[in-house]
């Protein structure tokens, strides 16, 4: 059956359409779905655009300064004055760009994100679809806003931003797969990848079942968004904009856009996996569920507002040296619990989260033990090399 | 619904695809009709700090990272298999199990392997 038919902008919809209207009922399912479709882009834009003014509102606090406060009561319309400002703005095209790509880059990076929408469950029954590969889709999906990135480094014809996305892509692989590898433990847990199913099968939230996935999902993500500390690709102080270097006007603000809304669908994913999506409410669902994901848009900032920029070779190092490992120890925890309890009894929960949390605690520990053993002696002459190259 | 419930999925997917490219076109669409055009030669250059960009930023360059794509292949792969077998592992016979135990440890034997010959050195 449709997951559609219990909201009641489709059946609204619907219903004239098929009933007042006459209309054929696979027009009547089209429009409708369009109508849901339409409100969850455009709220997610909003909240997207929303979160760009609380986030400088957030990182000023940190920093002792007041923020945006000008525009609407708080600064909160200075989201849509920048929006209107880039509207106007010239949209200039560099000589050496080659065009195609230049313009179709920021495209291919908010179109996935508005794609991975389609499988978010925003509220209990207002989901737009439900299918039942919806982890591998949206690790899908975010895979493209790395091409996005070639694309734009590429085409601009500019050395800096070649130099940022040629960072940017090595570092986006880097972390997806520990990204993907706490997906999977997610997977395992639940037995399913559907997002419903997932949110149903938490019968205790994934944070305390899985604190090892929960803190490499949010670290791959944050690197995966290309959010401080990992924002290599467009360090200001290094490569002017990165691959943003070449764009203005609405070009710049759709990458812009993009950006923030991609955190925003990283706080829906995080809400979902880990929180127990809608459920546990005490507000309406929707309400609920917001509120969970702007805790995690602030937990962003926060991040973003307290830690200093990594260098691109410890960031690499990171990835593979020290969280893969991590995510397949993870991993494999999971799976050999899963198989020792296959349907677990409250006590045999309770006893899987002490368990993950012992092995998180030792884990953590010892995995940065082995990294450090690994690491050359000569580190010393490596980073002579990495300044002189770059 | 005349359908059954997997297409119907995928057709909201696909309507979310279409509705998300519109949207996208008309914001780019309304810069194209407002934005002011004033083509000059200095506009068009690529910016490097305020000095005339020579050579061209299409010259060679070492793509540092394809070792680290040919790893994230290897990986990708992997999880393309490990997604489906978290799903069934339970279901079939429990050699299913350890022999994707067996496959992470060979595959986090070339990890290791890899680390030891220094590729995984951003240089």
């Amino acid at each position: 059956m449709s997951p559609l038919k219990d909201n009641s902008i489709f059946s609204w919809t619907y219903e004239s359409v098929a009933n007042t209207l006459g209309g054929p009922e696979w027009l009547a399912y089209g429009l409708g779905a369009m109508a849901v479709i339409m409100v969850v882009v455009n709220g997610f834009l909003l909240i997207g655009t929303i979160f760009t003014w609380m986030e400088r509102k957030v990182v000023s606090r940190f920093q002792s300064r007041v923020g945006p406060n000008r525009v609407g009561p708080f600064g909160i319309l200075q989201a849509i004055a920048d929006a209107v400002k880039l509207l106007f703005q010239e949209d200039i095209v560099p000589r050496r760009a080659d065009r195609l790509l230049f313009n179709a880059a920021p495209i291919v990076m908010l179109a996935p994100s508005l794609l991975a929408l389609a499988v978010i469950p925003f509220g209990s029954g207002s989901y737009v679809a439900d299918i039942n590969i919806a982890v591998l889709y949206v690790v899908g999906m975010s895979g493209i806003a790395s091409l996005a990135v070639l694309m734009a480094g590429y085409s601009s014809g500019n050395k800096l931003a070649l130099l940022g996305s040629m960072r940017a892509v090595a570092m986006l692989l880097s972390y997806e797969i520990p990204l993907v590898m706490a997906l999977l433990g997610i997977t395992i847990l639940a037995g399913s990848m559907s997002m419903v199913d997932i949110i149903e099968a938490q019968s205790v939230p994934f944070l305390l079942v899985s604190p090892l996935g929960a803190l490499i999902f949010l670290i791959a993500m944050s690197a995966e968004l290309n959010r401080p500390p990992f924002d290599v690709t467009e360090a200001e102080s290094e490569l002017v904009g990165g691959y943003l270097t070449e764009y203005s006007g609405m070009k710049f603000g759709v990458f812009y856009l993009a950006e923030f809304s991609n955190v925003v669908l990283a706080g829906a994913l995080f809400a979902i996996l880990f929180l127990d999506g809608w459920e546990w409410a005490v507000l309406p669902s929707h309400l609920w569920f917001l509120i969970k994901v702007f805790g995690f848009l602030f937990v962003a900032s926060w991040v973003r507002a307290t830690l200093p920029r990594m260098r691109i070779d410890h960031i690499l190092a990171f990835a593979w040296k020290y969280l893969f490992p991590l995510s397949l120890v993870n991993v494999v925890a999971l799976a050999m619990e899963t198989i020792a309890w296959p349907d677990p009894s409250p006590v045999q929960l309770w006893m899987m989260i002490a368990i993950n949390w012992g092995i998180a605690f030792t884990a953590i520990p010892l995995m940065s033990l082995v990294t450090n053993l690994g690491t050359p002696a000569r580190a010393g002459q490596r980073v002579v090399q990495t300044e002189e190259v770059n | 619904m005349p359908v059954d419930g997997y297409a119907v999925n995928w057709a909201a997917v696909v309507i979310a695809a279409a509705v998300g490219v519109a949207g996208m076109a008309v914001m780019l669409l309304g810069s194209f009709l407002l934005a002011p055009r004033r083509p000059s030669e200095a506009k068009a250059i690529a910016y490097e700090s305020g000095i005339r960009p020579t050579p061209l930023a299409w010259t060679q360059f070492t793509v540092r990272y394809y070792i680290f794509a040919i790893l994230f292949l290897i990986f990708s792969v992997e999880a393309v298999f490990l997604f489906p077998w978290a799903l069934v592992f339970l279901e079939t016979a429990t050699y299913v199990f350890y022999a994707m135990i067996m496959f992470i440890a060979i595959l986090l034997f070339g990890v290791a392997y890899a680390w030891r010959k220094g590729v995984l050195q951003w240089r």
